[in-house]
C-alpha cells in the first residue's frame, strides 16, 4: 500500500457542526493571514517551491521505518515544514497537504477540513517553530533537542486536541479518548521527533545556506516564541488532566457553557460531584507532566549531543 | 512510477462527468452539510439519502454500487464513536463486564453511534463520487471560481502535479535502503529503533534537499516557458442551463431529506 492514512485525520461525520464550523473560522482566519503574509514577503517564485515543498510533505509520510510486530512509525511532518519553510509558508504547505489528502483520498472529511487544518497545521507550525525559534543561536545539541521536543509535542498536542474535539461534538467519552488518543501518539511523537532531529541535522549539515539563525529569525517573529510557548504549555497541563481527572474537566466545560453549545445533549453530571478542580490529584498530575516533558527535554538534549559528538570525531 | 498510481478519477461517459465541477464540489459539500444537520436517529433520512446516492451513482454509469466498494475507508476511525454506546443518558439496555470495567450501553447511545457511522459513510461516499467524476485539476479550478485563494489552489496543483515525482523518489530511497540492509533469516538484523529511525531522518533530509533543488530547476523551467505566477486550464468551465437545472434539482432533493429528518 502506498498511501497509508495517519492516524489524526477526522472524516465526516465525526464532528458535530457547530465544532466543525468554529474551527473552519479559526482556521480561514489563521490561514488568510498566512497568505496575506507570504505575499507580502515573498516573490511569485516561492509559490512553485512551497507547492514542491507539499509535495516532499506528502512523499515524506511515505517514509517508514519498522518499530516492532509488524508495525511502523511514519513521520507527519507538520513541525519539520514550519522550522524549515518558517511558520506562514508552513501553514500554507500543511494546508495543501490536508486538503488534497481529504479531496483526492477521502483521508479526513470536507466539513470537518478546518479541525483537521487546525490540529495538524496550525497546531504544529506553531509549537514547531515557535519552540525552535526561541533556542536560535544557541549550540547545535541544543537547537536539535528543542526540534525533537517540539515535534514531539506538536504530535501530542495534535492528538489532545482532536480527542478535545470529538469529545466536545459528543463523539467520544473523554475518559476513554483522551488517554486513547494519548497513548497512542506519545509513542507516534518519539519517532516524529528522532525523524525531525535526523532530518534537520543532515540539512543544516549538507545545506547550511537553508537553516542558520539569520533565516529563521527573518521567517517569523518573536511572538511565535509566546504563541509556541503557550500552546505547549497547554497541551502539557492538559492532558494529564484530562486523563486523570475528565470530570474537573468536563465541568469547567459546563461552567463555561461550552458543553451545551457543542453538543446535542450535554452528559450529565452526578450531582454529588464533589472533586475540586485543582485538587491535590490535578495539581499532582500537572507536575508528573511537566516532569515528564523535562525527562524528554533532558534525553533529546543528551542525544543531540550525542550526535554532534559523533559528527565531529567523524571529521577529525 | 505512472500518474495515475494515486489518480482517482474513473473515465466514463456520463451526466455526472459533463456536470460543472463548481456544481459537483457545491452539491458534494451540501449534501454533507445536510448530514450533518440530520438529528441522530432520523433512519429514514439517512436511508433516503442513501437512495439519492444510489441514484447519483447510476448517473455516473460507473456501477450503482461504485461508491459503496470504496467506502470502507473511514471505518478504523469509528473506532473513536464506540465509547458513544456507553452514554450516560437514556435507558440502559444490560451491561457488560470487562474485568474491573462495567460498561452500560444505553439505547440513546446506540441511537447517536449509529447515526455518527451513518453520516460519515454516507459523506465519504459523496466525496467518493466527486473525485471518481471530476478531473482533479478541474476540481481545484472550481475551487478557485468560489474564491478560493489563488495562492492556495496554486500550491495544490503543484502538489498533485509533483506528488508522483516526489513518489518516485521516495520509492527510490526506500529501495536503496532495502539492498542496503541484509538480512539472515533467524538472526537479529539492523540496530535499535531510535537507530531506524535515524536513518529515516536522514532520508527524509535527503529527499527534503532533492525536492528543494528541484524546485528551483522547476522555476527556471517555467520561467523559460511564460510563467507569470498563475497556473491556466484548457477547460474553461462555462455553466451551461442543464449544471443549473442539476443544482436546483439536488437543493430540492436536500431540502427534502432534512424535511424527512426532521418530521
Amino acid at each position: 500500500m502506498l498511501y497509508s492514512p495517519a492516524p489524526l485525520h477526522i472524516p465526516d461525520g465525526f464532528l458535530s457542526l457547530v465544532i466543525a464550523l468554529i474551527f473552519w473560522g479559526i482556521t480561514i482566519i489563521t490561514v488568510g493571514i498566512a497568505i496575506s503574509k507570504t505575499n507580502k514577503s515573498l516573490g511569485e517564485k516561492q509559490v512553485p517551491l512551497m507547492g514542491i515543498m507539499a509535495a516532499f510533505i506528502f512523499a515524506a509520510q511515505m517514509l517508514n521505518f519498522p518499530v516492532a510486530g509488524g508495525t511502523s512509525g511514519h513521520f507527519l511532518g507538520g513541525a519539520l515544514a514550519a522550522i524549515v519553510l518558517g511558520p506562514w509558508a508552513g501553514i500554507l504547505v500543511m494546508t495543501a497537504v490536508i486538503a488534497l489528502q481529504a479531496l483526492l483520498f477521502q483521508d479526513g472529511g470536507l466539513l470537518v477540513m478546518g479541525a483537521n487544518i487546525f490540529n495538524m497545521g496550525l497546531l504544529t507550525a506553531m509549537i514547531g517553530f515557535g519552540l525552535y525559534r526561541s533556542v536560535i543561536g544557541r549550540s547545535k545539541g541544543m537547537r536539535l533537542a528543542v526540534a525533537g521536543v517540539a515535534a514531539w509535542l506538536a504530535v501530542v498536542a495534535s492528538a489532545l486536541v482532536t480527542a478535545l474535539q470529538l469529545w466536545l461534538s459528543g463523539t467520544s467519552r473523554l475518559e476513554i479518548v483522551v488517554p486513547a488518543m494519548l497513548g497512542v501518539h506519545l509513542l507516534i511523537g518519539l519517532g516524529e521527533a528522532v525523524i525531525t532531529v535526523a532530518a534537520l541535522s543532515f540539512i543544516e549539515q549538507t545545506r547550511p545556506d537553508l537553516i542558520n539563525e539569520k533565516e529563521t529569525a527573518a521567517k517569523g517573529g518573536r511572538g511565535w516564541i509566546y504563541a509556541g510557548i503557550a500552546i505547549a504549555l497547554f497541551a502539557v497541563l492538559l492532558s494529564p488532566l484530562a486523563s486523570a481527572s475528565p470530570d474537573g474537566l468536563e465541568r469547567v466545560a459546563e461552567d463555561i457553557g461550552f458543553l451545551a453549545h457543542g453538543q446535542d445533549a450535554p452528559y450529565q453530571i452526578l450531582p454529588d460531584y464533589t472533586i475540586p478542580f485543582l485538587g491535590e490529584t490535578a495539581l499532582s498530575t500537572i507536575v508528573a507532566g511537566a516532569v515528564g516533558a523535562l525527562v524528554v527535554l533532558g534525553i533529546m538534549i543528551l542525544v543531540g549531543n550525542m550526535l554532534r559528538r559523533k559528527k565531529a570525531h567523524s571529521h577529525q | 512510477m505512472h500518474a495515475d498510481a494515486f489518480d482517482r478519477f474513473h473515465e466514463a461517459e456520463s451526466r455526472l462527468h459533463r456536470l460543472d465541477p463548481r456544481v459537483k464540489v457545491v452539491v458534494t459539500v451540501l449534501f454533507i452539510l445536510s448530514n450533518a444537520l440530520l438529528p441522530d436517529g432520523a433512519w429514514a433520512a439517512f436511508g433516503l439519502s442513501w437512495i439519492v446516492l444510489l441514484w447519483a451513482n447510476h448517473l455516473s454509469s460507473l456501477g450503482v454500487d461504485f461508491s459503496f466498494r470504496r467506502s470502507f475507508i473511514a471505518l478504523p476511525f469509528a473506532l473513536a464513536a464506540v465509547s458513544a454506546i456507553f452514554s450516560p443518558l437514556g435507558v440502559p439496555l444490560g451491561d457488560w463486564s470487562i474485568g474491573p470495567l462495567t460498561l452500560i450501553p444505553t439505547d440513546y447511545g446506540l441511537i447517536k453511534f449509529g447515526s455518527i457511522i451513518l453520516r460519515s459513510w454516507l459523506s465519504v461516499q459523496a466525496a467518493i463520487l466527486l473525485v471518481a467524476t471530476t478531473r482533479f485539476p478541474d476540481m481545484i479550478h472550481a475551487f478557485e471560481h468560489l474564491r478560493v485563494p489563488a495562492v492556495l489552489t496554486t500550491i495544490v496543483s503543484f502538489l498533485y502535479r509533483y506528488m508522483f515525482v516526489l513518489t518516485d523518489e521516495v520509492m527510490r530511497l526506500l529501495r536503496a535502503r532495502q539492498s542496503r540492509s541484509g538480512s539472515v533469516a533467524g538472526l537479529k538484523s539492523g540496530r535499535s529503533v531510535a537507530w531506524r529511525a535515524r536513518v529515516t531522518g536522514n532520508m527524509a533530509g535527503q529527499l527534503f534537499l532533492r525536492s528543494y533543488e528541484r524546485s528551483d530547476r522547476i522555476y527556471n523551467a517555467m520561467l523559460a516557458r511564460g510563467y507569470t505566477g498563475q497556473l491556466r486550464t484548457l477547460h474553461a468551465h462555462v455553466m451551461q442551463s442543464s449544471d443549473w437545472f442539476f443544482t436546483a434539482l439536488s437543493i430540492v432533493i436536500i431540502l427534502l431529506l432534512q424535511f424527512t429528518g426532521r418530521i
